[in-house]
């Protein structure tokens, strides 16, 4: 009988070592899996745990998201802001996914990255919009509405049940204090800008909008738009800047926010598109300015040429 | 022996048990604010009498109170209920205040917001008792409006609650106008508040006016009215009236 314990299954039982070590082991070092040669980082398995350096790699994982996602800029004036993004599409049989949201007639925001986290923000946002127009006859002030979006944005890098947003919001909004422009990190921090531009190949956008910005505080709304359609362009990088790939949105004085139609996207692309083969791509932004000015009566003359009028 | 579950849960404020809980009669009331509309802002008057049924108990209830930088709030009815509702604002610009934006509530915003507390209190059976008047001036903008205790609100240029509507808005509707100075509207207001004190029994000679400015809120001293009780028709008041029995 002892015989058959002994060799048969349950041996393993028996002869089992103690699960807890009588002596301590010396520590060797962490433990060494081979998945970990994939990641740098060992302390980037949940969100509560911070690397030696004083950094939270899932937040820095997931502001990644963002960079990844089709771009999205944005610039404001003293009275107008203009939101603009690129219309990415999974493939050529499918349409592209909806990246400005209207939050309220005085705040829209667009969005780069996880679109699917990007959408319930924004619908958290037109709750909290719609709850104090309800209580107070009032607009949310835009700058209370990103600082209550920013703090939902912390919770979740200190829940270790959670997960950062995998979304970058640029908010525009009008305030009794004007026009405002912000933008929402996935780390919970936000920041106020002339204009801005996320998601990928951004760089090239803001490398533009740091030529320009200057002019933007007093630009008309108008020129604020072209401005943005440039930008978008920059970020095509040699592709053809069509009203198909791109959307932009208005929101200003006067002017509720409403994304532009198509239509007229493409007629003020076809107005500038002429004037940047006439002087170049790097124009200047007074000789920007001044020819924008004086090749309005131009278009006329080209318009017999098969391009659509100005209309605007 | 427990068959059903009880229709109504423990914590409603419907049933006999729970009307030690909610308001059903008002005890220590206010009587009329009067407010209107001028050149700078807004005037407010209310007298300092707080009656308890039909005895003039308290002579020294201040009935009008600054709401942050840009508002009025004047009340008549339960005095309780107005100091409740001061709690409520306290906090309301407490929050406000603490987001150091530069944004901050407006009269028109609070108006509002007491207007849905208000609402809200009737829907659950518990009222707050008060007509309160909330008048301010903010980036050059008058407001002035009104809620009652069941949660009408409205805005007008000169508004009162109580027997102010039917004393004193008859006046103001045939005497007031655009852009009156201080003392045009304080002439104006005085001569509703004697009104007032002549006929309003709950009414008495002890009247605060407060003014709201762009600058801020100021609250006067109070005072008395003079008041003449030698006319004709306070002799014998009753002679020639028609009874009904």
């Amino acid at each position: 009988m002892q015989k058959c314990i002994k060799n048969g299954p349950l041996a393993q039982l028996l002869n089992a070592k103690k699960a807890y070590p009588v002596r301590p082991e010396p520590w060797k070092g962490p433990p060494t899996v081979s998945y970990r040669k994939m990641f740098r980082n060992q302390y980037d398995t949940d969100v509560t745990t911070w690397s030696p350096a004083g950094r939270l790699f899932q937040v820095e994982y997931a502001m990644e998201a963002v960079k990844q996602g089709s771009a999205a800029i944005g610039l404001r004036s003293k009275t107008h802001i203009v939101l603009g993004c690129v219309n990415k599409a999974n493939s050529e049989l499918s349409s592209h996914q909806k990246k400005i949201f209207k939050v309220d007639d005085h705040i829209g925001v667009a969005i780069a990255g996880l679109t699917a986290d990007g959408r319930v923000l924004s619908r958290y946002m037109r709750n909290e919009c719609i709850n104090y127009s309800f209580t107070y006859e009032s607009p949310l002030p835009v700058g209370r509405l990103v600082v209550q979006l920013a703090d939902k944005a912390q919770v979740c890098t200190q829940r270790s049940w959670k997960r950062p947003y995998g979304v970058g919001l640029l908010v525009a909004g009008l305030d009794e204090s004007g026009a405002h422009l912000y933008y929402n990190c996935p780390s919970g921090n936000y920041f106020e800008y002339q204009a801005f531009a996320i998601g990928s190949r951004s760089q090239a956008a803001k490398t533009y909008l740091e030529r320009k910005f200057e002019n933007f505080t007093d630009a008309s709304r108008d020129d604020l738009v072209k401005d943005a359609l440039m930008a978008i362009r920059e970020t095509l990088q040699g592709e053809t800047l069509k009203s198909s790939v791109c959307t932009i949105a208005v929101v200003g004085v006067g002017e509720p926010f409403h994304i532009l139609d198509q239509g007229t996207v493409q007629q003020m692309i076809d107005a500038f598109e002429i004037v940047g083969e006439q002087e170049g791509p790097a124009a200047e932004p007074d000789a920007a300015a001044g020819q924008e000015a004086s090749a309005e009566p131009e278009q006329g003359a080209a318009a017999g040429e098969g391009v659509a009028p100005m209309d605007i | 022996m427990n068959f059903m579950a009880s229709k109504q849960p423990e914590n409603s404020l419907l049933g006999p048990e729970a009307d030690s809980q909610r308001t059903l009669y008002p005890y220590v009331t206010g009587t009329s604010v009067v407010a209107l509309k001028y050149k700078d802002g807004i005037l407010m008057a209310a007298d300092m009498g707080g009656s308890y049924g039909s005895t003039l108990r308290y002579k020294n209830v201040e009935r009008m109170k600054a709401i942050g930088k840009h508002s009025l709030l004047g009340a008549s009815g339960e005095i309780s209920d107005f100091q409740e509702i001061l709690r409520y604002l306290d906090d309301l610009i407490l929050y406000d205040n603490m987001w150091d934006d530069g944004n901050s509530l407006g009269p028109k915003e609070v108006h509002n917001y007491l207007t849905r507390v208000m609402y809200n209190r009737r829907n659950k059976f518990n009222p707050l008792w008060n007509s309160l008047v909330l008048g301010g001036i903010k980036n050059g903008q008058k407001y002035l409006g009104t809620v009652s205790m069941i949660g009408v609100n409205f805005e007008d240029d000169h508004v009162a609650t109580g027997f102010g509507n039917h004393l004193a808005r008859p006046i103001l509707r045939q005497e007031w106008h655009e852009n009156l100075s201080f003392e045009d509207g304080v002439k104006l207001l005085e001569k509703c508040m004697r009104v007032l004190l002549y006929r309003d029994r709950s009414a008495i000679n002890k009247l605060q006016i407060a003014k709201i400015t762009e600058e801020g809120m100021t609250i006067s001293q109070p005072y008395s009215l003079k008041t003449y009780w030698e006319f004709s028709a306070f002799e014998n008041p009753t002679q020639g009236a028609v009874g009904s029995w």
